[in-house]
């Protein structure tokens, strides 16, 4: 996910500019990696909706968490009604 | 009310730069969620400028206008006049800016802007502090607060002032719409902004987004201290339209203030009596409001 520009021209540039640029993989910020158990999760979506990064995804049965641009903080673990997802720390 | 399911799976904000577990982030993602690609959005100085639009970073996608620290909503009145000789009034001008930008700095371009009654969509995303540049108070900072520019130490200079109530000032302003909303509350806050753009005219939206860098706490409690805030009675969720104040959430049983205040680094200095003051204050404003 994402655009990660390949040269100068296809940077931004000005006080104005069109969206959709980030250059960095925050992933790599993580020092505990949110682990989803697709048996407890019961799709309703809380953290999908309050992840800050937007790397969770909805699904048919549940959600699925993707890692480029998650950095572990941990909100979507502490928010889950039925904890199915598990904070382990990166190896 | 909104419900998830509904709600498009399109990301308009990914990629930033901001710490883990912002609550500023949750709050623009959200809004971006209901607005839809059709916006153009004005940021001023502020850890949401500097985490998702400084070059060559460009986490947000939607056309983003930069602009100096006091100056959002008078950039937001220059792209809706803009706009409009160009016939495209369809596209949603939002503004965002933090609790420095609007109620310190940008408080009396946003006054204009809401007294003109142009038609634009502004949140104000309140971590109670200038977070960008390091933790130092503004108005919104609430009592008891340590910030940079509220040391604690010997001299027990903890912000000693309570916070600039927007929504009022606001509703002072006979403003169409305005909302005192918070981000662990999303179908509430979600709506709020879907009412705000459907608004024609100004629509002011206020909303709790804690800070894990500068309250001093875990990247994973921000949305729960946001509901605490409302839990306890601290932050009154609230709506000023047609010419009315209404509170649109009533906690039947509140939660204790000292839950909330306990939680944070920013109060760690925070003598017991103080705290009870605190709560005093919350029953009496619960009592004068019911
Ligand atoms: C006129 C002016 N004064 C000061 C600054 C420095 N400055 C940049 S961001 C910022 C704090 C912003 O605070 P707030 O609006 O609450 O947003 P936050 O950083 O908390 O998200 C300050 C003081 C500036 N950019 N311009
Ligand atoms: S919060 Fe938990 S139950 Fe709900 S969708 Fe996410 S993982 Fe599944
Ligand atoms: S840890 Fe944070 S960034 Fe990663 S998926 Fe969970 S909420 Fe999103
Ligand atoms: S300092 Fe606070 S408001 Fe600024 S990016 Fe970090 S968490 Fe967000
Ligand atoms: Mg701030």
């Amino acid at each position: 996910m994402g655009f990660i520009p390949n040269k100068l021209s296809d940077l931004p540039a000005g006080a104005a500019f069109e969206g959709g640029h980030p250059t960095t993989h925050t992933g790599n910020w993580r020092i505990f990696k949110p682990v989803l158990n697709k048996d407890k999760c019961r799709n309703c979506l809380l953290c999908w909706i309050f992840c800050p990064e937007a790397v969770i995804k909805k699904g048919s049965d549940n959600v699925e968490i993707t890692y480029d641009f998650c950095k572990g903080c941990g909100i979507c673990a502490n928010e889950c009604p039925t904890k199915a997802i598990e904070m382990v720390k990166e190896g | 009310m909104i419900k998830l399911q509904d709600i498009t799976e399109e990301e308009l904000l990914y990629g930033s730069l901001a710490c883990a577990g912002c609550g500023g982030i949750i709050a623009l993602r959200m809004a971006l969620k209901v607005l839809g690609k059709n916006t153009v959005l004005v940021l001023p100085a502020g850890c949401l400028m500097a985490t998702c639009g400084f070059f060559p970073q460009m986490a947000v996608n939607v056309p983003l206008v930069s602009t100096a620290f006091p100056s959002t909503p008078s950039t937001v009145s220059g792209l809706v006049a803009g706009l409009k000789v160009k016939g495209k009034e369809d596209i949603t001008v939002l503004g965002v800016a933090g609790d420095g930008g609007t109620a310190d700095i940008g408080l009396q371009a946003l006054s204009g802007s809401v007294e003109r009654g142009e038609n634009f969509v502004y949140i104000c995303y309140d971590n109670e502090a200038y977070m960008n540049t390091g933790g130092q108070r503004s108005s919104e900072t609430p009592y008891g607060a340590w910030t940079t520019t509220t040391p604690v130490g010997r001299n027990k200079m903890w912000e000693d002032k309570p916070k600039k109530d927007l929504l009022r000032i606001l509703a002072a302003h006979n403003i169409p719409y305005a909302a005192r909303t918070s981000i662990s509350h999303p179908r509430e806050y979600m709506d709020s902004v879907r009412k705000a753009k459907e608004t024609k005219g100004p629509a002011v939206i206020h909303v709790l987004a804690p800070c894990p860098s500068g309250w001093g706490t875990d990247t994973s409690k921000t949305v729960e201290l946001a509901r605490l805030a409302v839990e306890t009675g601290i932050w009154e969720m609230a709506e000023y339209e047609n010419g009315k104040y209404k509170v649109t959430k009533i906690i039947k049983n509140r939660k204790p203030v000292k839950e909330y205040i306990k939680a944070q680094g920013r109060y760690r200095h925070l003598p017991d009596e103080e705290i009870e003051k605190m709560q005093k204050q919350v029953d009496e404003y619960w009592k004068a409001m019911s």
